[in-house]
């Protein structure tokens, strides 16, 4: 390996009105072609490209059937975009009553509508919490009906990317504040309290999720009184909620880490109590600090809610897979496997990209 | 838990007193929260109780030790139906064992390659791997799992199994080759093998000292490689050669050999591709740690390319890969639990299916969370251990 | 925030059961509600219950639901169908998120004793455990397959009657054990394993899903016996009432050759006392088991059809599950289907 393969912090992006066109391809090609060694990486990634691009591409857009039924798909024998057009919406909405559909459709766009706003830095302040405050509940009732006159639809006939974003959003929205707290409890004097916090964040995190679903789906039942049964998808948010506020409360105890002890110390001495000096001076920076990483935490969080399936909740990438056993359709998982990629991809690194450019955006500030 | 975080641990600051510390009102509230986590503990345990009594079911481990009927498809150590609940369970904890030391080791070369193809100055490359770790790592492992799992199912059947090697056959059974039987042959050969690798430690540590104080360098290849090779040999020419059993085509399948289950490695490819794609990150970032004045002082020291790497860059990236290394180590073993989905038979499958068929969910479920949080110990106290030695080695 | 919303979500997320049901009081819950909680094997099981893409669910367990909503509301629609799996079927029925089970659950001693506290009223499919295995391999009986390699779902009794078997018979298998039926019927497809054991029903309808359903043979062994039967929790007298003479109805008419094409013209001049009482022309059945009319046979065959007509529709032989009558036959015609007289 020669040393200028590893010359460290490599310059991706070009710099702004920097060299021409003329000058950069030139450089562009001295990159790829200067010694034997990085010629002979460069034949090797043009090779590997020819292989995998040309017949991909023929499969996924050349052969592909995009309109009509499994036989023109077989026939055509490219990728059967058809499949996936056909089960799209079941793949939003799952089992969800075909009459009621447009409740989660709301439910989404409310969704959509408030994670927007939540990306605008302008909004952050103690009223976006109000904002998700209301709106979670106002989101389930929607979604649960039995009120107003909406016909009630059990939690079990939720289904597809639909309950994906209910257990995301309901996770973060009751996990975020308990997260606070364990991470305000494990920095506490209060030796019983901070065991107490710490207990709870490491066991959280020492186990996998799927071993907290096990126990929310089997063993919480049987913690309960008899005849009192708890719905089975609240079950499993106790489950993700707890995870998130594990590891979301490790995020947080890192921003309160990082707060200069002067801080503490100035809003001691103008008296402020434990909680106004929480709320007022300490919070609102180690919160903000921590955007970027509470955000990448976030994508591994939602990435987790495919773990629903080894308990029987049917969320997208499951509702997907369920599709493939329509006995009209059979035979194209790989179209199905690949849109639910795309989805997931499109998702988690819109929100990665997100946080990158917060990281850069906060820094100077935050010094 | 297949979570992209490493968890911030800046070092500790001192704790931050909440009102009136160990003043009555702490006291109180400490109290308080153990009077209620007391309770709850209480009044959780005493509907457990009586809802198993309902069930005809009794608080107990003594169900460890009745026979499990269960099948399991692969197992390190011989197993039965007819064995008991507490030799299945082990038999999945040995295989999530296994997945999880061979995924590790391999997801760290993996890793460290990738993340160095992703400083490489070769923009295509660069580019090439920089496209392939988005991908892998903003996808759930499930769904790459699922796919895995699908493309290994693509294998020739049995029939057809491909043999790239005498004696070994890849198929859509997995892999078959030949095994080593268990007889005093083998021990000499583990044996003298062993004792061929400690003495070539050894001597790269006399060979160490030597240069610390000569400054004189020699080449330990030739005389460990002797050793490493030429005891076994040695063994061998005394008449203790290890018995092969070479696998065989009979019936519906192989017969005799090892074998080594397409779920294994459906599991074992999608957990080392997902995790490496995490480590090339924090290789990378690692590497661009070090400050670019080292490259320089150390070229101008005249050292070749590779001992830069080895002496002077690689020894204090680590110190900033170390520790979310350790939580990718943590978060593979974790993950390794997702073999239910595509049927390893891991420790979280068949406690799953010991839970289905006892109905002692909240003994199975204690056993396995008591399990994960040991090896997550474990593995935390190593690599703490190693980290240690790392930071100590700084100046 | 509207604190009565509060409490009503509250309210239903977290349920508080009285311990024991009294008599009529599932049905009166089902009558105050307007429509019959069914809960049917999820995400689709061929044959027994299939929703199409707007989510209407079709099959033989579907029907069946959908008679005993014909009985208790005399409209076939007031059902809604929720999706439940093996693993959930039971916590979902004692939690009261169903009212019925119709998803091909086993009548066995433990659910219907004092511990799981549920009914059976009556058996609407005779089922049992069976092997499939591709038709290349020549197999003709499970006691050849010492070796094989066996598709098996984990944490049922299928798991465990495979395991006896090959132990009892003295050969050796190698279980692959997937918990998703979905994934574990592509492995057996793609030839990950020689054996699928599951009921033989289950594995008629899985069967249809392979690529090549013809190239696949169900062995004739079977491993045990496994009746179906829509599955209610105890306690509930009347209701057990109605879903037994639902299915009792539908056996009947078929024993008395009452189709769907025919119900009318027989209910207008059959002098056959027994047929005329069933299909509520006299006497008061429908009264006397709380229905909601006393027609309520009539509506069900002038629907569905009779028994057999609802089999053929769904599972028979010119259906993609092509299964044969077998001992899901009337009695008289060498099957097991043997139904009380309506008198």
């Amino acid at each position: 390996m020669s040393a200028t393969t590893l010359t460290p912090s490599a310059p991706v992006q070009a710099a702004p009105r920097g060299p021409s066109f003329a000058e950069r391809a030139t450089g562009f090609l001295k990159a790829c072609f200067d010694g034997p060694l990085n010629t002979a990486i460069t034949l090797g990634c043009l090779a590997v490209l020819w292989f995998a691009v040309p017949p991909f591409w023929a499969w996924a857009v050349t052969n592909a059937t995009w309109n009509g039924n499994a036989q023109a798909c077989r026939e055509a024998g490219g990728a059967c975009w058809a499949f996936v057009r056909e089960k799209f919406w079941f793949s939003i909405f799952g089992l969800y009553p075909f009459e009621e559909r447009w409740r989660p459709a709301t439910m989404i766009t409310i969704l959509v509508a408030m994670v927007i706003a939540s990306t605008i830095r302008r909004f952050w302040t103690k009223w976006l919490f109000l904002a998700w405050a209301i709106a979670a509940p106002v989101m389930w009732m929607l979604m649960q009906g039995g009120i107003l006159g909406l016909p009630y639809v059990q939690t079990r006939q939720w289904g597809g990317l639909t309950i994906t974003g209910v257990i995301a959003v309901f996770g973060l929205a009751l996990g975020y504040p308990l997260a606070i707290l364990l991470a305000l409890g494990r920095r506490s004097e209060l030796t019983l309290v901070r065991w107490f916090c710490t207990a709870i964040i490491e066991c959280v995190r020492g186990v996998p999720l799927i071993s907290l679903l096990f126990m929310a789906a089997i063993m919480l039942p049987l913690f309960m009184p008899q005849g009192v049964t708890i719905d089975r998808l609240v079950r499993v948010l106790v489950a993700y909620t707890l995870f998130t506020a594990a590891y979301m409360a490790e995020v947080v105890r890192g921003g309160l880490q990082a707060m200069p002890k002067g801080q503490y110390e100035a809003a001691d001495s103008i008296g402020l109590s434990y909680w106004q000096k929480m709320r007022l001076i300490i919070l609102p920076q180690a919160l903000t600090i921590t955007i970027p990483a509470q955000v990448n935490t976030f994508i591994g969080l939602f990435k987790d809610t495919t773990l629903v399936v080894v308990i029987g909740v049917f969320d997208f990438f499951t509702t997907l897979r369920a599709a493939l056993g329509d006995p009209n359709w059979l035979g194209f998982p790989t179209e199905a496997y690949l849109f639910a990629a795309f989805v997931y991809f499109v998702l988690c690194f819109a929100m990665s990209r997100y946080s990158q450019n917060l990281e850069k955006t906060l820094r100077p500030e935050s010094r | 838990m297949s979570s992209t975080t490493t968890a911030i641990m800046p070092p500790s600051r001192g704790i931050i007193p909440l009102p009136g510390g160990t003043t009555a009102r702490g006291l109180l509230i400490q109290a308080g929260l153990l009077a209620a986590v007391i309770a709850l503990g209480w009044w959780f345990w005493s509907n457990a109780q009586a809802n198993m009594a309902r069930q005809g079911l009794q608080f107990g481990y003594g169900f460890l030790d009745r026979s499990a009927g269960i099948p399991i498809g692969e197992s390190i150590i011989p197993y039965t139906p007819a064995d008991t609940y507490r030799k299945a369970l082990t038999v999945g904890l040995l295989n999530t064992l296994r997945i999880a030391i061979v995924g590790i080791a391999l997801c760290t070369v993996l890793g460290i390659l990738l993340g160095l193809a992703r400083l490489s100055t070769n923009p295509l490359l660069r580019g090439l791997t920089g496209g392939y770790i988005e991908v892998i790592r903003n996808t759930p492992l499930v769904l790459q799992l699922v796919f895995w799992h699908a493309v290994i199912l693509q294998l020739p059947s049995v029939r057809q199994a491909l043999n790239p090697v005498p004696g070994f056959f890849l198929s859509q059974r997995g892999v078959k080759m030949p095994a080593l039987i268990a007889d005093p042959a083998l021990y000499v050969l583990l044996g003298t093998l062993a004792a061929g690798a400690l003495g070539w430690w050894l001597l790269l540590r006399r060979e160490r000292a030597r240069q610390v104080a000569t400054g004189e360098r020699r080449s330990t290849l030739a005389p460990g490689l002797g050793m490493l090779l030429g005891l076994p040999a040695l063994g061998m020419l005394a008449g203790y050669v290890p018995t092969v059993e070479w696998p065989e085509l009979a019936g519906f399948n192989f017969e005799g050999g090892l074998t080594l289950s397409p779920e294994f490695f459906a599991l074992l490819i999608g957990l080392v591709v997902y995790t490496s794609a995490f480590i090339a990150e924090i290789v990378r970032a690692g590497i661009q740690s070090v400050h670019k004045g080292q490259w320089e002082a150390a070229r101008a020291l005249g050292l070749p390319p590779g001992r830069i790497m080895r002496l002077v860059i690689l020894p204090q990236a680590l110190r900033v890969i170390i520790p979310p290394l350790t939580s990718q180590y943590l978060n593979l073993t974790k993950n390794s639990s997702l073999a239910v989905v595509i049927g390893y038979p891991d420790l979280v499958s068949v406690a799953n299916t010991s839970i289905n068929q006892t109905g002692q969910a909240i003994e199975v479920i204690s056993i396995f969370m008591a399990v994960y949080l040991a090896i997550s110990l474990v593995t935390s106290a190593l690599m703490n251990w190693y980290n240690s030695r790392v930071a100590l080695k700084e100046r | 925030m509207n604190w009565k919303m509060f409490a009503a979500a509250a309210a239903a997320v977290v349920t508080f059961g009285a311990g024991d049901a009294l008599a009529g009081r599932d049905l009166d819950q089902i009558r105050a509600r307007g429509n019959l909680l069914c809960g049917v094997q999820g995400p689709s099981n061929p044959g027994f219950g299939v929703p199409d893409a707007q989510g209407r669910w079709s099959g033989f367990n579907v029907e069946i639901c959908r008679a005993i909503a014909i009985t208790i509301f005399g409209d076939p629609n007031r059902v809604q169908f929720v999706p439940v799996t093996t693993q959930s079927r039971f916590p979902a029925l004692s939690a009261g998120e169903v009212d019925v089970l119709s998803n091909n659950t086993t009548w066995t001693l433990t659910r219907d004793s004092n511990v799981n506290r549920f009914n059976f009223p009556a058996i609407t499919f005779y089922d049992g455990q069976a092997i499939m295995v591709p038709r290349r391999l020549n197999v003709t009986s499970a006691r050849q397959l010492n070796g094989a390699t066996v598709c098996v779902q984990p944490g049922t009794t299928t798991e465990l009657n495979i395991s006896d078997f090959f132990r009892a018979n003295n050969l050796r298998f190698t279980p692959v054990v997937i918990a998703d039926l979905d994934e574990i019927r592509r492995a057996y497809d793609s030839g990950r394993c020689d054996v699928f054991t599951n009921d033989f029903a289950a594995l008629a309808a899985q069967r249809t899903l392979l690529t090549r359903p013809a190239d696949h043979v169900i062995l004739p062994e079977r491993l045990s016996k496994e009746p179906l039967a829509v599955t209610i929790r105890q306690g509930d007298e009347e209701l057990t009432n109605i879903v037994a003479w639902t299915t009792f109805a539908l056996i009947d008419a078929e024993e008395m050759g009452i189709t769907q094409a025919n119900v009318e013209q027989i209910a207008g001049s059959s002098t056959n006392p027994v047929v005329r009482r069933l299909l509520g022309v006299e006497g008061n059945m429908g009264e006397s088991i709380n229905a909601a009319r006393p027609d309520f046979a009539r509506q069900i065959i002038r629907t569905f059809g009779n028994y057999g007509e609802i089999f053929e529709r769904h599972l028979g032989v010119n259906t993609p599950l092509g299964l044969e009558r077998g001992m899901n036959n009337i009695w008289t015609r060498g099957g097991l289907l043997y139904a009380p007289p309506a008198r």
